[in-house]
């Protein structure tokens, strides 16, 4: 086991976990945010650089500061190790660098992604990034590829955090996309220009922390903060069957797979993780194929979530007291002939 | 004179063949090491020379061949990094292109110090008939029972072999390198773990650089003790520095570490002085990526000290008055260079060679160049130097490899140093503006 204090908050960790797993334990704002890095899938993380933090002492062994901040996905904790994450503003100041350049050439275009409301880079950039850019040229744009008839791809949108080449190199029999070019025009793409069709290449669009890979059984079909989701499950042959319906009035627009307070697609009961086939995803979309087992208890951070209504019959209420004072049929002084047309 | 090592034997006709390199006292080290001493008293020998890592960092090699971790049951690896791709260095492809055997014999007494059955030499694509020069002279080694099975009959077993990489700077990157080597896409590793834990395929795996790897030749012939009284005490031995830019002789010049910077720069043995007899304006002392320095901070420390060919010494002010020593590209700026120029080149360099793992080195250097060539152009604006600034602050450090510091520490350097130079070209576009250069810069930006 091994002791260490993130935030001034200590816990004792078995040996070999990461920075941020440790956190993820102590758990609320502590936690740092993370874009590439996915518990689920071996050697993700170290990519996306929103999770690092400072280390003020290396060990009890060697209490030496680290000299960069590091990607807490990808360091291991050391007994005695000292780590500032919220309450260091140098290490902020450094996320907001990195958030600024996650955004710098994206899009920005979430009024017209179905990813919006659901979106990790959406809630990063609402926590750390600025008003405005301060990039004063063309944004980057990557001729459309099609890559099957299932998953749309959006590769403006893509912040190359290469969960979904993991996924398909470690829970589909054979990856056919993967990350091509250098530098600044590297991009998602299969090679070449194949479909990607396998029973589980869904779950590239659950773990797709941004609106690069989305469903296309779902494409523009509704917002995602206007659908209820539901937990179901089935008998598949295939996988776990544990999914979440996604309802709009009687209608299952689509289904994902059961994601935690991080993100990340639930355990089974066995301790693997609950992924679910292509079948479940793109072809069950009816409730008689389903056993429902209840609404979705949806993280309040979400805008999905009871909060936003919250939010709104708090606006509502506000809007009823001010009407109070000025009950309905009230008439308005505009001031003389403001009505008229010939009035200039 | 001065000492040489690497280079005693330049002069002799054909002293890339083995017939010749042999009868000019070569591979007697090999022959000594194999037969008479052990692997640990070779590392004893490199650790008491105090040689320091040629290719640009200058980690003593003694203490990173004492890292390797030593496993039973697990194969060990030498490398040997020819991946020399930093603008301004050209040291490695001499010393391949006309001693290959002197790197060979390196590597198979390095090898047998760390005890490697098989070790590879890495070499640039762009480098492909050095890599013909070094097959082969491994060839002609093989023929004379210098590799293979039971060396000289010493026992020991050694295969080499020449992997040439495609041409991409970040492979030149330890584990960028070992990522090409293994056939991979080549992108830098996550560290730890490191090479010496966890290398190529796995194994532990020493990375050295060509120049590292030759001087342990002449170590072992002359004595650790007698090695490290060559230069000063941080920086002992030879070093090969590869002279460019503005100045009389450019080439490859070898030096013994901590003859002043004045000298190298002025003296008709070396440089020879600022071509056409002008005046000395900057100096990059190692590489693109180290940090340029004025005339008066490279002549002399902020102290007034003189300032040194050395690690110490050139290091010294940290990076607000100092630099590094790097990988020894020298290069030289004469007083009509611009700084502004120079930058966007480098800028747009590290912008290309980006490998695109991590967020910041990705979008930043791409950035960089963008508003270099936004001043250039006479567009800029007083704000972008500090946006400039701000963004290179904001990839030092953050990425995974050092490529984001390469990028980040000219930019850094040369706002610090030449801050006047850019506002000049903010505030008189007009007077700076060459047309013919812009559309030549913007054709390139294009293609």
């Amino acid at each position: 086991m091994a002791k260490v204090t993130i935030d001034d908050i200590t816990i004792e960790v078995p040996d070999g976990t990461s920075i941020l797993e440790a956190a993820r334990i102590i758990g609320g704002d502590i936690a740092p945010p993370a874009m590439c890095y996915y518990s689920k899938l071996k050697t993700s993380g170290g990519y996306c650089r929103t999770c690092i933090v400072k280390v003020e002492q290396g060990s009890a062994k060697d209490p030496r500061p680290m000299p960069k901040p590091v990607a807490s996905c990808r360091t291991t904790v050391m007994d005695g190790m000292v780590v500032r994450n919220i309450t260091s503003p140098e290490n902020l100041e450094a996320r907001a660098g990195v958030v600024e350049f996650l955004l710098l050439n994206h899009p920005l275009d979430c009024p017209i992604c179905d990813q919006a409301g659901e979106c990790d880079l959406q809630d990063l950039a609402y926590k750390h990034g600025e008003e405005e850019t301060r990039y004063q040229f063309p944004r980057r744009e990557f001729e459309p590829e099609d890559i099957g008839p299932y998953i749309k791809l959006n590769m403006n949108r893509c912040i190359l955090c290469y969960r979904c080449v993991k996924v398909a190199d470690q829970i589909t029999d054979g990856r056919c996309h993967g990350v091509v070019n250098r530098g600044e025009v590297s991009q998602i793409s299969t090679y070449i220009e194949q479909a990607i069709d396998n029973d589980f290449s869904g779950n590239m669009i659950d773990v797709c922390p941004v609106g690069a890979l989305t469903d296309k059984t779902f494409r523009f079909k509704s917002r995602v903060w206007y659908t209820k989701p539901v937990d179901a499950h089935r008998d598949c042959p295939k996988c776990s069957g544990k999914v979440r319906l996604w309802y709009q009035g009687e209608e299952v627009l689509r289904v994902t797979g059961r994601k935690d307070q991080w993100g990340e697609i639930e355990n089974n009961e066995d301790g693997s993780t609950a992924w679910i086939c292509n079948d479940c995803r793109f072809d069950k979309k009816e409730t008689k194929d389903w056993v429902i087992e209840g609404p979705t208890h949806v993280n309040r951070r979400s805008v999905i979530s009871a909060n936003h209504y919250e939010g709104l019959a708090a606006i509502k209420a506000d809007t009823l007291r001010m009407l109070g004072s000025q009950p309905h049929g009230v008439k308005v002084d505009l001031g003389e002939g403001a009505l008229d047309p010939n009035n200039e | 004179m001065s000492k040489k090592l690497l280079l005693k034997n330049d002069h002799i006709e054909g002293i890339h063949t083995l017939p010749i390199y042999r009868a000019n006292g070569g591979y007697s080290v090999l022959e000594k090491a194999l037969k008479t001493m052990s692997p640990e008293a070779i590392l004893e020998e490199v650790k008491t020379s105090g040689l320091r890592g040629r290719g640009g960092a200058g980690f003593p090699t003694g203490l990173k061949w004492s890292f390797l971790a030593k496993p039973e049951g697990v194969p060990r690896y030498l490398v040997c990094n020819a991946d020399e791709s930093e603008p301004g260095t050209l040291k490695d492809r001499y010393l391949m292109e006309r001693h290959p055997h002197i790197l060979i014999e390196g590597m198979i007494v390095s090898s047998f110090a760390l005890g490697a059955k098989t070790s590879y030499i890495y070499i640039r694509g762009e480098y492909f008939y050095i890599a013909r020069i070094l097959e082969i002279a491994i060839k002609e080694a093989y023929e004379a029972g210098f590799l293979g099975k039971n060396i000289q009959g010493s026992g020991y077993d050694l295969d080499l072999y020449v992997q040439v990489g495609a041409g991409a700077y970040i492979c030149g990157e330890e584990t960028a390198l070992l990522e090409s080597l293994e056939g991979k896409r080549g992108n830098p590793r996550i560290k730890p773990p490191f090479p010496a834990i966890a290398g190529l395929y796995g194994c532990p795996t020493v990375v050295n650089n060509v120049e590292t790897i030759a001087a342990v030749v002449p170590i072992l012939e002359m004595g650790g003790a007698e090695y490290a009284k060559i230069g000063t005490e941080k920086s002992t031995g030879t070093k090969l520095i590869s002279a460019s830019g503005h100045i009389n002789k450019p080439g490859v010049y070898e030096i013994e570490l901590g003859i002043p910077v004045e000298e190298f720069i002025y003296s008709e043995e070396y440089c020879g002085g600022i071509s056409g007899g002008k005046k000395l304006k900057a100096v990059v002392a190692g590489g693109s990526s180290v940090p340029i320095l004025p005339a008066e901070l490279i002549l002399k420390t902020s102290a007034g000290e003189p300032r040194m060919m050395s690690y110490e010494s050139l290091g010294d002010g940290g990076f607000l008055t100092g630099t590094m020593l790097g990988s020894g590209g020298f290069i030289v700026m004469d007083e009509d260079t611009s700084i502004v120029k120079n930058l966007y080149t480098f800028a747009r360099f590290y912008h290309h060679e980006s490998c695109g793992q991590c967020s910041p080195c990705r979008e930043g250097t791409g950035w960089m160049e963008k508003i270099l060539l936004k001043i250039l152009d006479g567009r800029g604006d007083m704000k972008d130097i500090d946006l400039l600034w701000d963004i290179q602050s904001k990839i030092e450090g953050k990425t995974i490899c050092p490529l984001g510091e390469a990028a980040a520490w000219p930019v850094a350097a040369a706002i610090r140093h030449f801050r006047s130079e850019f506002e000049e070209y903010i505030q008189y576009p007009e007077k700076i503006r060459d047309i013919k250069h812009y559309y030549r810069l913007q054709e390139t930006a294009t293609a």
